[in-house]
């Protein structure tokens, strides 16, 4: 028969679950890593990553994501490709369900699951995903060399995927519904000296509107006035909502918006169950800081698997 | 997503690939997409698992032009189900294998 049973589950192979795996591994803890697709996460989103130290030239969301792994791996990290449909944490040991009907127990859980790009919830965004609406500009960006895009948000990944965009695009033009960027200072240095990129403040989307594809959006700003907008592509790059779909959210007094809280040893409301990385209620969601939570919820792990003997 | 395990499909061979009556999923992915090596796993244990029954696929958006404009594709991993050479339906995004395999299940 098939192991069921491990000292400690992880959920989510991003840089958070990643990071905890290793620590786990090398720990030699019994332990599985559980991720519905491939390791990586929302950083397989990012197209550069300049600021995570050790790493001068920078590199790729992507490569940094296969170094993860790869790092992991050296250790006998132990992964399974599955999707998590739901969660027991009340019972002991704690269990998890998997797509398939199959159930798994564990004496310690961290949860890495994190976080997913939100959704601008207008008119013609879900008809017209894949055909001019995108949440990866990294992935998506070639498909619109010499044509006019747009790019919703004034965040870190807005401002820095606008210029991304660029080495495409002939023109990219800023969407945000305040009249200053939120990005860091280096991010707006780089979009505010591009010569391609242009702004519209206060202002937000209120329809996307095409035949086959993309062709226009609808705006409206903060003084009622509305406009129309031609062009190629829109990407939606606003913010992220929690993968909190196979958790028990009251169990775990989730925030109001779905995030998990913890305390600085990366332990939730929930004795035995940690979280790290995005699917945290936090302010700032870096990859430095998923990967520092993953090795601190290792450690809270341990502690709590020693409390049991 | 590259793998030896799904065969890779061409502009070229691309309509006499898709006119079968066996439903045939053709991955369309670049070697730049992360998305598209999230879901590379799920596409290899989908073409196992559905051996004999349906044929699935992957094209290189990078090296095929042709095709992804003919399918209006703007953004990858699309993933566009055939049968007898007619579009059955189609998803965007790395997407799990519950809705990869219902997805297959639409046209077997």
């Amino acid at each position: 028969m098939a192991k069921t049973h491990y000292q400690l589950i992880i959920l989510g192979g991003g840089p958070a679950g990643l990071t905890a795996g290793l620590y786990a591994a090398r720990a030699r803890l019994d332990h599985l890593l559980i991720e519905k697709g491939a390791e990586g996460g929302q950083v397989l989103l990012t197209d550069w990553v300049d600021n995570y130290p050790g790493f001068p030239e920078g590199l790729s969301g992507f490569e940094l994501s296969e170094k993860m792994a790869a790092h992991a791996k050296r250790f006998d990290l132990q992964t399974l490709i599955a999707n998590v449909t739901a969660t027991d944490l009340s019972s002991s040991p704690k269990q998890l369900t998997l797509e398939d009907g199959q159930t798994l127990t564990c004496d310690t859980l961290i949860i890495c699951t994190g976080a997913r790009p939100r959704l601008l919830d207008v008119p013609g965004e879900q008809e017209m995903t894949g055909k001019g609406v995108s949440y990866c500009a990294t992935c998506d960006a070639p498909f619109y060399r010499g044509q006019r895009v747009v790019v919703v948000g004034g965040g870190n990944t807005a401002v820095q995927e606008a210029s991304h965009l660029t080495k495409f695009a002939d023109q990219v033009t800023i969407i945000h519904r305040r009249d200053t960027l939120r990005a860091t200072g280096i991010i707006q240095e780089k979009a505010f000296a591009n010569p391609k990129i242009d702004y519209i403040w206060n202002s937000r989307v209120t329809a996307i509107e095409g035949e086959k594809g993309v062709e226009r959006i609808q705006l409206v700003n903060n003084d009622g006035e509305k406009s129309t907008l031609p062009t190629d592509g829109i990407f939606v790059l606003v913010g992220v909502i929690p993968n909190n779909g196979a958790l028990p959210l009251d169990l775990l007094a989730a925030d109001e918006y779905g995030f998990i809280p913890t305390d600085g040893e990366m332990r939730t409301a929930v004795p035995g169950v940690m979280a790290a990385g995005d699917i945290r209620s936090k302010e700032v969601r870096q990859i430095i800081n998923a990967a520092g939570e993953g090795a601190t919820a290792v450690l809270s792990a341990e502690h709590y698997l020693n409390s049991l003997t | 997503m590259a793998s030896d395990k799904v065969k890779a499909v061409n502009d070229a061979d691309f309509d006499a690939t898709t006119a079968s009556d066996i439903p045939t999923l053709v991955d369309f992915w670049a070697p730049w997409c992360g998305p598209c090596k999230a879901i590379g796993p799920v596409i290899e244990d989908l073409a196992e698992e559905y051996a004999g029954k349906a044929n699935i696929l992957k094209m290189n958006v990078d090296d095929n032009p042709a095709t992804p404009g003919r399918f209006g594709i703007r953004a990858i991993p699309t993933l566009i189900l055939f049968k007898s050479g007619e579009v059955v339906d189609q998803v965007t995004g790395a997407v799990g294998k519950a809705q990869l395999s219902d997805l297959i299940k639409k046209a077997l």
